[in-house]
């Protein structure tokens, strides 16, 4: 499912994501796929409200909803991880996750995440996870922290704050930049 | 309304007049010197270095520390504010008692946190002011400047503290014995009788003392416009030192979050009372119980919006300070006067508001107020009379800086505005036209550069940043009598009127203030211009049409500009036409930033959530138009 190309990032170590990695996981589906994002990341779960777009932004920002009174910008997941679009169903929801925008700064804003749906609250152990298969040498998909084998299902457990970090969100033409902060990033 | 003076020529400096104990010894003149020099270069290199302003653990707990920031910031405030009054003349007892109580305030809470520096200087200078309370010394004019330098001192220590707390890297302000020899040095001084005595509870008339109640300021010769209520300004300031007011500190975020919600309240009230359901039941309670929520709602959301409003005046006393100072600098004399300080405004407009306002004093000084000789030859009071004035003016804040200086020379902005290119000399201007242009970057008709203005900095900057706050500046003046600024601004920043209008089912949101009409063309006045678009002729004049639906990347429902609405909008330097839809209405819109996300998306200035729930998009339109339009002047 994953055919977009992996810009490398060699300097981040996966030592401190590994220890944090166990806890509990909610657990939603893009197409046939589950993943996994930490609940302590997650703020809310509200259906599908009507989106304004906003001109001047990559295709899967979808726009901005009011959250009771704050506006916040709505990410379309499967847009963004490259996924055959669907319509919209009953159990399509946006989750509200709280993201961090700067690790240095510690400041995080809230964002709309639309998904196919969500399942469950899960508890997974660091046994459970297995690191990401990486895909050759200098290869690796910085916004997973690993994959979890639960029940002979494979989840995939993201990184939410690499998947909706500001620079992501801002499009192509601040890769210069973004090669310089040494962030990982996926096109 | 307050009235303030400064006297400015009879001690044009401090140090040399500074009256030490006879004999005085050498080494209090050579160490008065040291603190001159050490306060004129506070990052000077040869300065001793500053040692460490505390080492203990306590200092090192940012809530802890913010608070004390807070807190002595504000005694810092109070101490300025009291010391002014003193050296004006118009104090009372306890104008003495509240300076004192801020020192020993500020000298408690530091010893607590072990800043050991701020801690000795409060110390002296409690000490000066206790002998002063006490009746065992006069407050002298330069035991005023003495004590001001000892606030200036600590304030550079509090910024450091703040900077090093935010992890930035500073150099520390120079070691205060210097000062400290200073502020001993004035509580040792014994009166002289040529030097201005500024004695304390006395009823003697006093030539620098203006603002007692009953005498009229002898200083000034005509009557001050709203007089009597000068009377009652220095009674309320001082009250205020002594904390009448019961005041609760609220985060900012807290405040936010309470407007959002109240917001929303707003919207869920009247998606309630234009439900079809419940208009449906024929019940004059329910009907009842529904206007109640109604009436209740609305006064919770005024109640909200209003908590984010402070006096303007705590700004307006802030440049009490400003005029004392650039009058001793100038040597000029001027008074200052300041009417309105009740009227509120938006928190973060006040904030803003305070560079224009210094800029523009430091105009009037520099520029209006001609010297007390020339003053006097003109027949006119020796003292240059400056005023702060605030109102409410057609849901708007009107602030009026005026002077009663020499004017703005018209034939001469003109004669530079022709030099600098700025327009023909053939150019025809009215009054107000021409004194825009002292607006232009770079443009100054001062002959000489002062350390107080002259290079043609400051006004630009000063429309600059009012431009920003959505106000507008006029600017009336009369040769030999005076000039007057009058800055309009909104109360608030966070609500707009807007006009809602539509493009291909979206609804945007366009800010009234840059509206100038809006008209449906009729097609023979739509002319296309070879390759470069398309023009509309409003009012004999050729405007280029901006497509608000090819903008912003949504496909129109109106394609036929005659179909269409036409917005006349502008921006600070051009005009152009706006093709939208159609109107929805106008509505009063509470303005919410997008967030770090869409910090690069052009032409949006915000959002707004609509009576429905939904958000609308604010344009920009100086951002939305660009390059495109016709330039507002020539």
């Amino acid at each position: 499912m994953q055919s977009s190309a992996v810009l490398h990032s060699g300097a981040e170590s996966g030592e401190p994501i590994k220890t944090r990695r166990q806890g509990k996981y909610l657990v939603f589906l893009l197409g046939r796929e589950e993943f996994g994002v930490q609940v302590l990341k997650v703020r809310e779960i509200m259906g599908l409200q009507e989106i304004t777009a906003v001109p001047q932004t990559p295709p899967f920002v979808k726009g901005v909803i009011n959250l009771r009174g704050k506006v916040i910008p709505v990410v379309d997941l499967r847009r963004k991880f490259g996924l055959p679009e669907t319509e919209y169903t009953a159990r399509t929801c946006i989750i509200v996750l709280q993201v961090l925008q700067s690790r240095a700064a510690a400041s995080s804003i809230q964002m709309g995440a639309i998904v196919d749906g969500v399942s469950e609250v899960l508890t997974i152990q660091e046994a459970e996870i297995e690191d990401t298969p990486a895909f050759g040498d200098d290869v690796r998909i910085p916004y997973i922290l690993g994959m979890a084998k639960v029940k002979g299902r494979v989840k995939i457990l993201l990184d939410i704050d690499h998947v909706l970090s500001s620079q992501e969100l801002h499009g192509l033409e601040q890769l210069p930049q973004r090669q310089e902060e040494s962030a990982p990033a996926i096109f | 309304m307050a009235k303030v003076k400064h006297r400015a020529q009879s001690h044009p400096d401090a140090v040399p007049e500074q009256p030490f104990s006879a004999p005085p010894a050498p080494g209090a003149v050579e160490s008065g010197l040291r603190a001159l020099s050490a306060n004129l270069e506070p990052a000077a290199p040869a300065a001793p270095p500053a040692p460490a302003a505390g080492s203990g653990f306590l200092n090192q707990d940012p809530q802890l520390v913010g608070d004390f920031l807070v807190e002595a910031r504000e005694h810092l405030a109070n101490i300025e504010a009291r010391l002014l009054e003193i050296e004006q003349g118009a104090h009372t007892q306890e104008t003495l008692h509240s300076a004192f109580r801020s020192f020993h305030t500020i000298k408690g809470l530091a010893g607590f946190l072990e800043y050991d520096v701020i801690q000795e200087v409060s110390h002296e200078v409690e000490t000066l002011l206790d002998l002063a309370r006490n009746g065992k010394l006069e407050i002298l004019a330069p035991t005023v400047d003495v004590i001001l330098q000892a606030g200036d001192y600590l304030s550079a220590w509090l910024n450091s503290i703040e900077a090093v707390q935010q992890g930035r890297e500073v150099q520390s302000p120079p070691a205060p014995a210097a000062l400290l020899s200073r502020v001993r040095a004035a509580a040792t001084s014994e009166p002289r009788q040529d030097s201005p005595v500024l004695p304390l509870w006395d009823d003697e008339p006093q030539p620098a003392a203006p603002a007692a109640p009953s005498a009229s300021p002898a200083g000034s010769s005509e009557p001050a416009p709203g007089a009597e209520a000068a009377v009652a300004a220095p009674a309320k300031g001082s009250a205020s030192g002594g904390g009448e007011v019961s005041l609760v500190k609220v985060d900012t975020a807290k405040l936010e979050y309470l407007v959002d919600m109240v917001g929303e309240l707003v919207i869920a009230q009247s998606m309630l009372r234009h439900n079809q359901d419940l208009g449906a039941v024929r019940s004059p309670k329910l009907q009842r119980d529904v206007a109640h929520l109604t009436r209740v709602t609305a006064e919770v959301q005024k109640t909200a919006m209003a908590m984010r409003m402070v006096p303007i005046g705590q700004l307006f006393k802030r440049m009490t300070r400003l005029v004392r100072d650039l009058a001793r600098k100038s040597g000029k004399l001027a008074e200052l006067e300041m009417q309105g300080e009740e009227v509120e405004l938006d928190r973060t407009i006040v904030e803003k508001l305070s560079d224009p306002l210094v800029h523009m004093l430091r105009n009037s000084m520099d520029h209006g107020i001609e010297p007390s000789e020339e003053r006097v030859a003109a027949g006119k009071p020796a003292a240059g009379r400056i005023r702060l004035k605030a109102s409410h003016q057609a849901g708007m804040i009107v602030i009026e800086i005026s002077d009663d200086g020499r004017g703005l020379d018209r034939a001469r902005i003109f004669r530079k505005a022709v030099e600098r290119g700025l327009v023909a000399p053939d150019a025809v201007l009215s009054d107000s036209e021409v004194y825009q242009l002292i607006f232009e970057p770079g443009f100054s008709t001062a002959e000489r550069v002062t350390d107080v203005s002259g290079r043609g900095v400051g006004m630009d900057v000063v429309r600059k940043h009012i431009n920003k706050l959505r106000g507008r500046i006029d600017i009336t003046s009369t040769p030999g009598a005076g000039t007057v600024f009058l800055l309009k601004l909104p109360l608030t920043l966070a609500i707009i009127d807007g006009l809602v209008v539509l493009v291909g089912g979206e609804r945007y949101i366009v800010p009234i203030f840059s509206v100038r009409e809006m008209f449906r063309p009729s097609p023979d006045r739509i002319f296309t211009v070879e390759g470069r678009g398309e023009m509309v002729m409003v009012r004999d004049r050729l405007l280029p049409v901006i497509r608000l639906g090819a903008r912003l990347g949504v496909t129109a429902g109106v394609q036929d500009p005659s179909q269409g609405v036409m917005i006349v909008g502008e921006n600070d330097t051009r005009t152009f036409c706006l093709l939208v839809d159609e109107l929805a209405g106008k509505q009063e819109v509470v303005i919410k930033t997008l967030g770090p996300v869409f910090s690069d998306v052009r032409g949006v200035a915000g959002g707004a959530i609509l009576g429905d729930g939904r958000v609308g998009l604010i344009l920009d339109l100086a951002t939305l138009a660009g390059d495109t339009g016709a330039l507002v002047r020539g």
